[in-house]
């Protein structure tokens, strides 16, 4: 227990830090990778509670992807070196206080739910996907994934499909001036169009291409 | 102190909630660093949710993580080819010069 509780500070207090580092850090290349620190250190968590599958995939997606995805566009629109300039105009020093006593009151509000509250184990009843701690966490999530929440499972694929669709719609963009193979138009490609069979007089010759 | 228990989760998923906050108000250099407190938000939200579905013993959280996890990687996708193109239109992705609905 005291593992337990040795790791949870660790992990909890990198992923506070990080954090913070997230939202100060001068360098958006260094945001970039607290994020990622972040990410690892939550996802630490996870497989330290017993949620592997999630810790995991969390590893995958966010540390593999998303992150990687981040760090692209940082590089690729060259925004990595513009300083962080908080208090340098007045038109954005205003919002300033403003965010930070929103913040602020929403962790109070928070804080005082999470005292407030005391689970009683009767408060609902435990449906059918309970967590079965004979088999692993992977092989419990799986029975239930494609089973009963199979119908939100596939539109979360339907997401990501319209996600990609629509990013590369985006992005395209279609460039002038650049040769390139059409292979309909080589195939399309008649005989007729392609060669023509002239007679050539003797002594004039015969001009082509005007 | 040394018993953790749902408590001390929540309390950092509302730690970490307030932090990404902070970090869309505070933030003034560029769209990319709010995008990343966005990511703080969800990943506050993914870490209630999976600390309800262990102590409660309920898997549901769990699947929702899930799909919270796949909704956040195509926002991430859909709101950086936003930012990529945006960049190519006018050149600069500073929060403060980008008043064109002048909200």
């Amino acid at each position: 227990m005291i593992a337990h509780s040795i790791f949870f500070y660790t992990f909890s207090i990198i992923a506070v830090i990080s954090a913070i580092m997230v939202t100060v850090s001068k360098n958006t290349v260094h945001s970039v990778f607290f994020l990622i620190l972040d990410f690892i250190s939550i996802s630490c968590l996870f497989i330290m509670i017993g949620a592997e599958f999630l810790g995991m995939i969390m590893l995958i997606v966010y540390v593999g992807a998303v992150a990687v995805l981040f760090l692209f566009v940082v590089m690729m629109l060259n925004v990595a070196q513009q300083k962080n300039q908080w208090f340098a105009s007045e038109a954005s020093s205003k919002h300033i206080p403003v965010g930070l006593i929103i913040s602020t009151i929403i962790f109070f509000e928070l804080i005082i739910v999470i005292g407030g509250w005391k689970y009683k184990p009767d408060l609902f009843d435990i449906n059918n996907t309970t967590n079965n701690f004979s088999v692993s966490n992977t092989h419990s999530l799986g029975q239930v994934l494609y089973t009963d929440y199979i119908h939100v499972f596939q539109l979360s694929g339907m997401i990501l499909l319209v996600a990609m669709i629509g990013a590369i719609v985006l992005t395209f963009r279609k460039r002038e001036g650049v040769k390139k193979q059409s292979y309909l138009k080589q195939i399309s490609r008649e005989r007729s169009e392609g060669v023509e069979v002239l007679e050539v007089e003797t002594n004039k010759g015969v001009k082509i291409d005007d | 102190m040394t018993e953790i228990g749902l408590g001390h989760y929540l309390t950092l998923g509302a730690v970490i909630f307030s932090i990404g906050i902070i970090g869309i108000f505070l933030n003034r250099k560029n769209i990319i660093v709010i995008l990343m407190s966005i990511e703080l938000i969800l990943l506050a939200v993914n870490i209630n949710l999976v600390a309800f579905s262990i102590f409660l013993g309920d898997l549901t959280g769990q699947v929702f993580t899930l799909f919270i996890l796949t909704v956040a990687a195509a926002e991430a996708a859909i709101g950086l080819a936003i930012i990529v193109v945006y960049y190519r239109n006018s050149g600069t992705i500073r929060v403060e010069e980008i008043d064109q609905l002048k909200g």
